[in-house]
């Protein structure tokens, strides 16, 4: 490998020395984020929710066991570039068939590589989340493109990662329809298990949905600012009360919103595979895997009970109706990456379409 | 869940003397459990053999018993002490053992005694290997195929299902006893016999062989609520086949997806619910197939364990400490996280840095070992090393290992290689041995292909391209030099972990040149902390290490600092005593308003805890490194002279204004042995005649004009390394020999122009004594114990037993060896400690030696008198004065002791029983226990059956004495024989004894000459006929009968005394217990003037 001279230059100033990785790109810019987990670099990658988003990886070595379809969590990638402290130069791993290297360039996503990623992270962590640009242009050039990005507030970031058509997984009994908001592949597995689910855009109207006559609605993840979607807290309003609910990160802030509930942005989002998340009915706490920088207000959700909390801030991590069928988390029980200790809420939907229909499907 | 207040007084079991497998860690996580549940308001009673350690200090409990960790004696402090409940997971194995046998003796139920943490059927489930498989299958884990066996024939049937390779493991054993691997049938038929043989009940686990697979271990901690938490993954660098223990091991794994490593946290967790272990910390080990992933759980262990506080110390998460409070009724979600002070321990900490583990091994000090890794653990200490990437992570260990390595090769030692031819180098790297990541390095250098390397090692790829990465770096590094290197290759030679000596080496320059190069390019290190979340939250403790990035995370206070340099890897001759001395100074430093600063990079120990100083730097202790952190922190002084050898050696190149107490100079005089000898002369003080020589003619000439026997050994080195007794020329002439070819390499102990061969006349028979004192800048000396060693001069003092007070010295020689030291404290300048070392014969005192430094037995002494001789010590070199010391209440004129304190050594031949049992001049032992009681004879059994070597009720001695020995020899028969023992001799023995009147039962073979009834001593000793073995060696020999009759008795479990005035000394514990009933005392009686001669009788 040529070493390729690269920097890393955020909106309030701050550079960072590095060397070009990926794909060949004068200037990425996007908001500049951190991602805590120490394995799952594909899927984090691949997953929709980042569209607007560089990520930086905590965890110093990043490609280690290379890349292979089977971890793609989407068939694009929305993400705008990676940071690294080191990109293995060698993978090694049974399950992959090419290396991280390659895999961006082929996807022609840049990345930047030995970068003192603690400093930026610890620089997030205090400054708050940031826009800024990287690659192998000037650092003049990429304080440019760092000022002219519009980051994440606001933006309907959706709109660019949601299915232009409707289409079908699974051939579970059950009949759900998903909203995709940037839906990550593994939920459409999880739901696939026990249901047939049409996948549908993100702006399809309530009305349509309806019609479709489903057991249930699911409500998927997906990148930035819920306030921004296009149409779909007014979709899921009308939904409410006419067939159960479940939502996920995005969805749980956007069934918030259709319930007339607060969003608030976090200073850095949580990104990673090791929060706790206490469930207030039963008391025991999952490890679980987290993606957002937008959050739930607490008490502002009305006809809701708090269920879920994410211990290290004490943020809003699931809702349930008091009155009709719908909860939300807003971490990610799919894991893919991470821990599945809350895999069991794809139980509680299951649970919660047996007590509306009835036992059977 | 909160606290439980339904109990109030808590039993916690230590894991005893310092052995191979268990070591220092548990001291660490022992130390930490009690201090949180005093300060959990609970009362803790401890109970450990162990003198040397933290916990055993009584400020860390309420009531201590240093005690032998057996039924009856623990029994007695329950009955004592009537603690609710009993924790068992803090103190290794052996605390584990010991807690199922109080539970199987009924002892507990009896005294009412809970098992917290984990109960009896989760022990047992997780322990008996078999129906630990069969609870793993039934929760649909996959583990190793299987069968068990009785019989030859049987495990020939398992096998003829399973085929070859196996692994055979014995039931019951301890230690790892008998296993082995096969991977032919006369393999088989070999380690099967040998396993069967092992076993007491003759069952052995025949299992596949997976050795070569990809080994892992997770760190799995749960709570009452059920909530369970992985709080590190572990990748062993060393495939399976080679003990974790004995592994080189990586933080967190490197090669796993994610989709496999959520599989393996699946199975920990269902593995930890399934065994039941209700709260705290369990290891559980995994084995993965490199080409299918495949996974099999391999054990778990339900307690805190050595991967425990390696976890601990590589992620900042306090496992123990945790793991104590969720004993008592907490739940991870109710407790914070120390290091961010806000967020909650129910989560699973993330780290952004490479943690790489090192073990280290004493081959050099077992002749008789082939210095192979298998799947017994070997190793006696290990060292941890913290880098923002494995290629820094990995070279900073090679260099922490104090092994005279600068990194992965590029360094002196590494042409030892070069002999190798290419084939002889991969049939090398095969094996796992403590070389093979040399050999791999090597091997990569040379070009040779990393496939063909990985086919013979089966080192992941991954690993082996990240040393690769090393190894073309400095091919590049080569063709440069240190004046013409850029910002940028500075930045990356650095981030790929080389030292600034490597450099040195490789330029064939100085290392300050280097240096200043490097600091002219602009190239410093920054310091990043260990805080559990890769830096999501803010961390509030100073737990740092180096590496090479942009920015530094740490803010140097300015209050008076002290620096304080750790001991390092624990090894023989330099463990856990050090670790103790280092903590104390951190403590009562910190009492007296310093800020202090630790650095270390041995995990297992305290002072390498985050709460032990008010900052730490977890790295290597090398020159380059101590500097680096002189110059961020400043320090106003350096303490030198607690952490033993290592940071002593590391003295004379430190700014002297900066060390703290005695001046190195003075270190230095009293271990050059010109300056020496003409220090004792000018004294008055008598020595064992001697001289230096760095030649065999200078050799020669020394014994011409001293008379052999003479004792041959190096200078600057610890624990009698290389030591040898010399009787006549011809072994004069090899010992020189060894010593040159160790010189040449540069080793420790080697022989060269600036480090002569010390020659001395051996003193024989002599009683050897050690004192400890300290001496203020005001020229007071405080003297704070004098030790009688049980065995005569030659042992080793570390490796023979003592007494304190002494039992047979008379009041003038007490006065003289008093005075002796005094004199020379003084005229060394000595501020601090000092330790010296006499030989008494004939009423005649000679001074061995001087150490103005922490000795072995500072620990000893404190606990045997109460005088807090380490903080003490801390204290006077800092600038206080005794008196001033004493006014303010740090501690009292020791008085008459009312008890009786015996210190006995631990020795590692029961794991190696090829390893000739004999004691020498060359220390072996691992670790120590106490014995406390109120006759010598009462403390001297305590003490034998502390370290395992239980003095026998009754049965047939065997007595095989040297023909100096068979007076002596005469004493003890007769006692013995009046205590009701039967006695076996060998002929010239029997011959004597009989003259004297003394009846002998069986008349035993010589080797060889066995005839009819005649058996010889091994065979006798293998029919279990024999219950001690009374040898003394010959002196001079090849390998005599004397060995083989050691190692069978070693084999056998048989209590093996090799000198006479030990065989003396089980006579008065035999006596003494038959005569007393048995009683315990804990320290904090024992200690309180007031409360002297409590025992009971
Ligand atoms: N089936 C096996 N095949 C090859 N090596 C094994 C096998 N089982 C264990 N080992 C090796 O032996 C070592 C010790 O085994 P383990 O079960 O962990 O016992 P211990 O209680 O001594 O830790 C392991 O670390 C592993 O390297
Ligand atoms: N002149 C001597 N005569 C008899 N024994 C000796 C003599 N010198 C040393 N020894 C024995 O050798 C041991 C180790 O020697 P020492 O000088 O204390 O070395 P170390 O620095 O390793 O402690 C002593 O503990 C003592 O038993
Ligand atoms: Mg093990
Ligand atoms: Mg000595």
């Amino acid at each position: 490998m040529t070493i390729r001279d690269g920097a890393l230059v955020l909106v309030d100033g701050e550079v960072f020395e590095g060397e070009a990785i990926g794909a060949e790109a004068p200037i990425s810019s996007g908001e500049v984020v951190f991602n805590t987990a120490m394995t799952g670099y594909q899927e984090i990658i691949t997953d929709p929710s980042y569209a607007g988003q560089i990520i930086t990886f905590t965890y110093p070595h990043i490609g280690n066991y290379g890349v292979t379809p089977d971890d793609e969590e989407s068939r694009g990638i929305a993400c705008r570039g990676v940071i690294v402290r080191e990109l293995a130069r060698r993978r090694s791993s049974w399950r992959a068939d090419g290396d991280l290297d390659t895999y961006l360039r082929e996807r022609n996503l840049a990345g930047i590589g030995g970068i003192d990623t603690r400093r930026l992270t610890r620089h997030l962590r205090d400054s708050g989340a940031m826009v800024g640009a990287f690659g192998t242009a000037s650092e003049g050039e990429l304080l440019a493109a760092a000022n002219a990005e519009p980051g994440t507030d606001g933006v309907d970031l959706v709109a660019t990662v949601t299915t232009p058509e409707p289409y079908t997984v699974g051939d579970g009994p059950w009949r759900v329809v998903a909203y995709d908001f940037g839906m990550k592949r593994n939920i459409a597995n999880l739901l696939g298990e026990f249901a047939t689910v049409e996948v549908v855009p993100a702006d399809t109207p309530a009305a349509d949905v309806l019609a479709m006559e489903p057991h249930g609605v699911f409500l998927s993840n997906g990148p930035g600012d819920p306030e921004a979607v296009e149409g779909a807290p007014e979709a899921v309003r009308q939904l409410i009360g006419e067939v159960p609910i479940f939502g996920i990160c995005l969805g749980h802030q956007i069934l918030a919103l259709a319930l007339g509930g607060e969003i608030t942005k976090l200073p850095f989002g949580h990104h990673g595979a090791n929060h706790p998340v206490r469930d207030n009915r039963t008391g025991t706490v999952a490890i679980t895997s987290q993606n957002h920088n937008f959050a739930v207000v607490d008490g502002s959700v009305p006809g809701a009970d708090v269920t879920h909390v994410n211990l290290n801030d004490h943020t809003v991590a699931g809702i349930s109706c008091r009155d009709v069928p719908a909860f939300a988390v807003q971490h990610h029980p799919e894991a893919s990456p991470g821990p599945h200790d809350a895999q069991a809420l794809f139980g509680d939907f299951v649970e919660l379409l047996e007590s509306v229909h009835g036992r059977t499907a | 869940m909160p606290r439980r207040d339904d109990i109030h007084r808590l039993l916690i079991i230590g894991s005893g003397p310092i052995v191979i497998g268990q070591a220092c860690e548990f001291d660490y996580s022992g130390t930490q459990a009690c201090r949180v549940l005093r300060e959990e308001g609970y009362e803790v009673i401890l109970a450990n053999s162990n003198p040397a350690t933290i916990m055993t200090d009584p400020d860390f409990a309420d009531r201590t018993y240093v005690e032998p960790l057996t039924v009856p004696v623990l029994e007695k402090i329950i009955e004592r002490e009537r603690p609710d409940a009993l924790l068992p997971t803090l103190g290794g194995q052996t605390a584990l053992n010991l807690a199922m046998d109080l539970q199987k003796a009924g002892i507990l139920e009896r005294y009412g005694v809970e098992m917290i943490g984990a109960d009896a059927e989760a022990i047992e489930t997780a322990e008996d290997r078999h129906r630990f498989k069969e609870a793993m299958l039934e929760i649909g884990l996959d583990v190793p195929r299987s069968g068990i066996a009785h019989t030859m024939d049987e495990a020939r049937e398992v096998i003829a299902e399973l085929g070859l390779p196996v692994i055979i493991r014995p039931a019951y054993i301890l230690g790892g006893r008998g296993t082995g691997i096969a991977s032919t049938p006369e393999e088989f038929e070999k380690v099967c016999a040998n396993g069967l043989d092992a076993s007491p009940i003759s069952e052995i686990l025949v299992e596949q062989s997976i050795a070569g697979w990809k080994e892992y271990e997770l760190e799995v901690m749960r709570d009452r609520a059920d909530n369970c938490v992985i709080i590190c993954s572990i990748e062993n660098v060393d495939p399976m086949g080679v003990h974790t223990g004995d592994s080189i091991t990586v933080a967190p794994v490197q090669t796993l997806a994610d989709v496999e490593y959520q599989e393996m946290r699946d199975a920990a967790l269902a593995c930890i619910r399934r065994v039941g272990v209700e709260t705290g910390g369990s290891n559980v080990q995994f084995a993965v197939e490199p080409g299918t992933g495949r996974q099999v759980v391999i054990e778990m262990n339900p307690r805190v364990s050595r991967s425990s506080a390696l976890a601990s110390k590589a992620t900042g998460f306090p496992i123990a400490k945790i793991a104590a409070r969720l004993a008592v009724g907490y739940t991870l979600d109710e407790i914070t996280n120390d290091i961010t002070g806000e967020t909650p321990a129910s989560f699973e900490p993330t780290i952004d840095y490479v943690v790489t583990k090192i073990p280290r091994w004493a081959f050099e000090k077992l002749p008789g070992l082939d210095g192979v890794l298998g799947t017994q653990m070997q190793a006696v200490g290990e060292v941890m090393s913290i880098g923002r990437t494995f290629t820094e992570s990995v070279q900073k260990a090679c260099r922490s290992l104090e092994l005279g390595r600068l990194g992965l090769n590029c360094d002196p030692a590494e042409t030892l290689m070069d002999e190798l031819s290419d084939d002889a180098l991969l049939d090398a790297l095969a094996v796992g041995t403590p070389d093979r990541l040399f050999q791999v390095e090597a091997a990569l250098r040379r070009g040779i292909d990393p496939d063909v390397v990985y086919d013979r090692c089966r080192i992941d790829p991954w690993f082996l391209d990240q040393m690769l990465m090393i190894t073309e770096e400095r091919a590049h590094l080569a063709e440069r030099s240190a004046g013409a290197l850029s910002r940028a290759e500075w930045r990356r030679a650095k981030r790929l972990g080389f030292s600034d000596a490597q450099l040195a080496y490789l330029w064939a320059t100085t290392i300050e040149e280097v240096r200043s190069a490097r600091v002219a390019a602009g190239v410093t290190p920054t310091y990043k902390t260990v805080d559990t979340c890769a830096a999501e939250f803010e961390a509030k403790t100073p737990y740092h290490y180096s590496t090479w990035e942009d920015t530094d995370e740490i803010a140097p206070s300015d209050r008076p600092k002290v620096m304080i340099l750790g001991s390092g890897p624990n090894r023989i001759g330099q463990g856990i005593e050090f670790d103790y001395c280092c903590v104390h100074a951190s403590f009562s430093l910190a009492e007296a308003g310093y800020e202090t600063i630790m650095v270390n990079c041995n995990p297992e120990t305290v002072s390498t805890d985050y709460d032990t100083s008010d900052r730490l730097y977890f790295e290597p202790l090398t020159l380059e490194d101590v500097q680096n952190i002189i110059d961020v922190e400043q320090p106003d002084k350096i303490v030198v002279s607690l952490g033993g050898q290592t940071p002593l050696k590391l003295a004379n190149e430190l700014p002297p204004e900066l060390v703290a107490g005695t001046p190195p100079a003075s270190i230095d005089a009293a271990e050059d042995r010109d300056l020496w000898n003409k220090l004792c002369e000018r004294l008055g003080i008598p020595q064992p005649p001697g001289g230096t020589a760095t030649d065999l003619a200078q050799a020669r000439a020394v014994c011409e004009q001293v008379g052999f026997p003479v004792l041959v050994r190096p200078s600057y080195v610890l624990g009698g390394r290389a030591m040898t007794i010399v009787y006549d020329d011809e072994q004069l002439v090899s010992a020189m020999a060894e010593l040159a070819a160790a010189g040449s390499l540069g080793r420790e102990g080697g022989l060269s122009a600036e480090r002569p061969v010390l020659i001395d006349r051996f003193l024989e028979d002599a009683i050897e004594v050690d004192v400890d004192a300290v001496r203020d800048h005001t020229g007071e000396v405080l003297i704070g114990g004098i030790m009688e060693h049980v065995e005569e001069a030659g042992v080793h003092s570390g490796d023979s037993a003592c007494t304190l007070p002494p039992q047979t010295l008379p009041p003038h020689t007490l006065d003289e060896l008093r005075s002796h030291v005094t004199v020379l404290a003084t005229e060394l300048e000595v501020i601090g400690l000092l330790n010296v070392q006499f030989a008494v014969r004939d009423d005649q005192v000679f001074v061995i030696e001087a150490n103005p430094r922490a000795s072995r037995t500072v620990p000893f002494v404190a606990k045997a008198t109460g005088l807090p001789l380490a903080a003490v010590a801390s204290r006077v070199m800092l600038g206080s004065s005794l008196a001033d010391l004493r006014t303010e209440g740090l501690y009292e004129e020791p008085g008459r002791m009312g008890h009786v304190a015996v210190k006995e050594a631990v020795l590692p031949f029961r794991r190696f029983p090829e390893v000739d049992a004999m004691l020498g001049p060359e220390m072996r032992s691992t670790g120590e226990v106490m014995g406390i009681d109120t006759t010598f004879g009462l403390s001297f059994d305590k003490g034998q059956a502390a370290a395992g070597g239980e003095l026998p009720e009754d049965g047939l001695v065997f007595f095989s004495l040297a023909d100096r020995d068979k007076e002596a020899g005469l004493d003890v028969a007769r006692r013995l024989r009046r205590l009701g023992f039967e006695i076996a001799a060998t002929d010239g023995t029997a011959a004597a004894l009989r003259a004297a009147g003394i009846p002998v039962a069986v008349d035993v073979a010589k080797i060889g000459e066995e005839a009819g009834e005649r058996v010889d001593a091994p065979t006798l000793i293998e029919q279990g006929r024999v219950v001690m073995v009374v040898n003394t060696p010959r002196g001079r020999g090849a390998r005599a009968d004397g060995a083989y009759i050691r190692t069978a008795a070693t084999a056998q479990g048989v209590t093996v005394i090799t000198t006479m005035s030990a065989a003396l000394a089980a006579v008065h514990g035999v006596t003494d217990r038959r005569a007393y009933p048995l009683e315990v005392r804990c320290l904090q009686e024992l200690h309180e003037p007031s409360l002297q001669l409590t025992f009971d009788r």
